[in-house]
């Protein structure tokens, strides 16, 4: 859905003051100055936004441990998008 | 100056209600951290922790007294009951006037705070029990302390997040070196496992899901743990003079602030702090040998305070034994410091180095000799113990074998 991919690139302009133009699904994290407790607050704006729980541990940033994957804004998207798929499924059923 | 030595420990923590059940679980390289039972964990994505269990306030505090202790209250108590009974002090009356009580405790009383606002918010109660502020106010551990035992000097808490204890040792160390006082009870106590104070700790991202594992390659963050730690300090030529048991001797103490984020650490700060100690206690780098440190267990403190560690030492860092009692006792904040000089105090003077427990394999970054998992049989002769707290504020007091 177009909405979350936009809902995900505005928070994290927002958040960490970046040029909104500047962000696609192929920006890597790491590579965008996000400062750390940036980082945190755009993983919170998320989880309200959105009502899910996203599984960010900032010992392990790139999600490697937790089998997700955060290393592009793409990856972020779809990780949110999987999550509020899940969420959708798990009410209705 | 007068020097300063330690005649009398106490610790109540998550690893041994006793210092003697602590040492030998130092010694065992048993980490307590276990899945939480003291709350219920439903709400919570994090269900670890090193908490205290099998403990009956009802069995060591009269009821009015419980009516006024919150949890934190309680360990303090029970830690100095322990550290006063082994130094042989009668404080009341005697050397009381000339003692300073100053208690290290970073968040005050978590468990009084988050029932009462529950009360009103949650559940619309219109009334809160009287006591409800001695509770939970900061300071209460040391008032108690001061009421039981009959301490009427200078008396405070200090409050630095998990440099907390370390800071409240430090200022007590430097006034019985001054003269200020003749003797101090210090240390640290903090009890923060309810499910608000576990909440706010999930949304920082540094929890470790599993368990606490300083300095590995796959550690996931820090792990929360509670209790505390008190001993008695005095000056030297009185400890001998009433032929008092010594400890160790407290022999340094140095601070320094980041200026910098308010929750990652600074290589430079943490050095600093070190250096500052080094200097106080008139140690050299080489002297050091065992280094108890900060080693929380996050990605963030574990490679800074390496770094550092570096820094500070050179050449030597290489050679010093480093550990994280931390994998065995989780992370007391505010009661950290204490439980760790403790932990260091009692590898002093028992010979042995505690192991960082739960090591699995080395991350390339952190390359010192962090003792993996087995306690250490070595002579220590001066060993140093870091706390870096959030808000940048770093403290590390030396101790030194005690040798008349």
């Amino acid at each position: 859905m177009a909405n979350v991919e936009k809902d995900v690139l505005d928070i994290i302009a927002k958040q960490a003051n970046l040029d909104r133009g500047k962000l696609n699904r192929d920006a890597k994290m790491a590579e965008l100055d996000i400062q750390s407790l940036d980082v945190v607050e755009i993983i919170f704006a998320i989880e309200e936004k959105f009502d899910i729980t996203v599984p960010y541990n900032a010992n392990d940033p790139s999600g490697v441990a937790a089998g997700v994957s955060f290393n592009t804004i793409g990856d972020v998207v779809d990780a949110v998008q999987n999550l509020v798929n899940e969420q959708a499924a798990a009410k209705s059923a | 100056m007068n020097r300063v030595v330690v005649t009398g420990l106490g610790v109540f923590s998550a690893l041994g209600k006793t210092t003697a059940e602590f040492e030998a679980a130092l010694r065992a390289g048993r980490s307590c951290i276990a899945p939480l039972t003291v709350v219920s964990t439903d709400a919570l994505i994090v269900k670890v922790g090193a908490e205290i269990r099998d403990f009956e306030p009802a069995r060591h505090f009269t009821e009015a007294k419980l009516a006024l202790l919150d949890r934190f209250a309680q360990f303090g108590m029970m830690a100095a009951r322990e550290a006063i009974a082994d130094s042989g002090v009668n404080f009341r009356g005697g050397p009381g006037h000339r003692t300073a009580a100053i208690i290290g405790s970073g968040a005050a009383g978590q468990t009084t705070l988050d029932e009462n606002y529950f009360k009103i918010y949650a559940q619309g109660q219109k009334r809160l029990h009287p006591f409800t502020i001695p509770k939970l106010m900061i300071n209460a551990p040391t008032s108690h302390i001061t009421m039981e035992h009959g301490i009427t000097g200078p008396s405070f808490s200090v409050a630095s997040a998990c440099s907390s204890s370390n800071h409240a040792i430090g200022v007590a160390f430097h006034m019985v070196r001054s003269g200020a006082v003749d003797m101090a009870v210090t240390g640290g106590t903090e009890a923060t496992v309810t499910i608000g104070t576990l909440k706010g700790w999930e949304a920082l991202r540094v929890m470790a899901p599993d368990t606490c594992r300083p300095f590995s390659k796959d550690r996931k963050g820090m792990v929360l743990g509670e209790g505390a730690a008190i001993m008695v300090i005095e000056r030297l030529d009185s400890a001998k003079a009433r032929g008092a048991k010594i400890y160790a001797e407290i022999s340094g103490f140095g601070s320094t602030s980041d200026a910098g984020d308010i929750v990652l650490p600074s290589a430079e700060g943490a050095a600093g702090a070190m250096r500052a100690c080094l200097a106080d206690a008139g140690l050299n780098p080489e002297e050091v040998n065992y280094v108890n440190a900060h080693g929380t267990g996050t990605t963030a403190n574990d490679v800074t305070e390496t770094k550092a560690i570096h820094m500070t030492f050179g050449a030597h860092a290489k050679k010093l034994m480093v550990s994280s009692t931390k994998s065995m006792h989780g992370h007391a904040l505010g009661g950290a410091g204490a439980i760790e000089l403790a932990a260091t105090i009692v590898g002093l003077r028992g010979d042995f180095v505690p192991p960082t427990a739960n090591f699995t394999e080395a991350d390339p970054q952190c390359d010192l000799d962090y003792v993996p998992n087995d306690a250490r049989a070595a002579k220590v002769g001066a060993a140093i113990s870091n706390s870096f707290a959030f808000g940048g504020h770093n403290a590390v007091l030396a101790v030194k074998r005690f040798s008349s």
